[in-house]
């Protein structure tokens, strides 16, 4: 069989344009031509994965590692990976990167004069269980300026970064904090046209998962793309 | 009734945080057969600045022309040592290299062998969904009857064809190159 089943298209606006003038950094970075449609090979079906032998359990839990505890308020962020389906992927990476929390990322370009914290390094990785779940423990990270533009500030986020089961599927998004009053004047997050798709970057207070005396718990839900039916055979 | 896949968001300038522990320059180990290749190059913004914060993630079949993923079913030798994943970020000088095996030919859409070929994803900051593009090898007689290379213009698919360097057998050069005259070709795969 040489035809391979297509990803479906994604939902008109629910995708950022590449060049999004708000966001400065996108001006001289978005290509200008228009990008080639091609239909899907073998190579864009198939994709690395990733089993549970590449990731220590101790890796979800962001607050663990260190001499000590670190600074900030301690959060369970949780959630599932489905497809356009609603299928639950299983065995799927999922990588997360965020700021202390007084803003400040462990890397040397963030020069933010916030503290950092030696009880906190911002990374963490999981394999989602045979349901797509995910679970990972941190601490809320710190709103902090940037130099988009007079007085610009980003709300507070936490990086994701998804593989699903094929090279189709990558997916690199942020996780918003529902209340957030920086939300509505962040480009990055209005980058997107339909509100809708933006607003399921906010998470949800989830009373569920948050444990008494210990920790608020956040879920956050990730959808990758789904499938078209298998074509026949021509 | 179904759900609409997540809205891509930058990634941002301090990536390296949550992916440095899996970078990989070196695609095909110990064990790995075929014609060993460095491919390096730079990433070029608007104004032909190099991009000191991207990132590139490669995806590729092994010498056989077999990915090691379940749906590849072809009858082909994949060494047990081979993955075919690479990432690799662009260091200050806006410079990406990675050495790997040149792939084999792998099926294609219109029932011919696709010319060999590397996919490649591009993040960075200011790239709000990654951009897709592809890798293929110069001297290479299949690329002239590629189904992919032939949807693009034919002005346009040196950009897709790492050149040979010279005084340098086993290293080829590719260039992102995000706007501008030699714009590099990106694909649209319903993104």
């Amino acid at each position: 069989m040489n035809r391979v089943a297509a990803y479906r298209p994604v939902f008109q606006g629910t995708q950022p344009n590449h060049l999004h003038p708000p966001y400065v950094s996108s001006i001289k970075r978005a290509p200008t031509k228009p990008q080639v449609s091609i239909p899907y090979t073998l190579s864009e079906v198939t994709g690395p994965l990733f089993g549970p032998e590449i990731v220590s359990p101790k890796a979800s839990d962001l607050t663990r590692g260190h001499a000590g505890e670190p600074l900030g308020e301690r959060i369970i962020v949780n959630g599932r990976v489905l497809d356009e389906n609603s299928r639950p992927l299983p065995n799927t990476l999922v990588e997360i990167w965020q700021a202390n929390a007084a803003g400040r990322y462990l890397h040397r370009v963030d020069q933010h004069a916030a503290p950092l914290d030696p009880n906190f390094t911002g990374c963490g990785q999981a394999i989602t269980d045979s349901e797509g779940r995910y679970r990972f423990v941190t601490i809320r990270p710190g709103e902090y300026p940037w130099g988009n533009h007079h007085n610009a500030w980003r709300p507070a986020h936490i990086h994701f970064s998804l593989f699903g089961p094929a090279f189709a599927t990558r997916l690199v998004t942020q996780m918003y904090f529902p209340g957030d009053p920086l939300i509505p004047f962040d480009p990055i997050f209005n980058c997107t046209a339909d509100e809708k798709a933006r607003g399921r970057l906010i998470s949800a207070f989830d009373w569920e998962t948050t444990m008494p005396g210990h920790a608020l718990g956040y879920r956050f839900d990730l959808i990758l793309r789904g499938r078209e039916a298998t074509p026949m055979e021509e | 009734m179904s759900l609409q896949a997540t809205t891509s968001q930058t990634v941002g300038p301090f990536f390296k945080i949550g992916f440095e522990w899996l970078y990989r320059d070196n695609l095909a180990g110990e064990g790995v057969s075929g014609e060993r290749v460095s491919i390096q190059g730079r990433v070029l913004d608007g104004d032909g600045v190099t991009v000191p914060d991207a990132i590139l993630e490669i995806w590729q079949a092994n010498a056989n022309g077999k990915y090691a993923h379940p749906e590849d079913t072809q009858d082909k030798v994949l060494e047990p040592g081979f993955k075919g994943y690479g990432r690799v970020p662009t260091n200050a000088e806006g410079r990406f290299s990675f050495a790997t095996i040149k792939p084999g030919p792998v099926p294609g859409p219109d029932g011919k062998e696709q010319a060999p070929h590397l996919l490649v994803s591009v993040f960075m900051r200011g790239v709000l969904r990654r951009l897709v593009t592809r890798i293929y090898f110069p001297d290479e007689p299949r690329n002239a009857a590629d189904f992919i290379l032939g949807l693009v213009e034919p002005a346009r698919r040196s950009t897709l064809i790492a050149k040979k360097v010279a005084g340098d057998s086993g290293t080829l050069e590719w260039n992102v190159v995000l706007q501008g005259t030699d714009e590099t070709v990106f694909f649209d795969l319903g993104l």
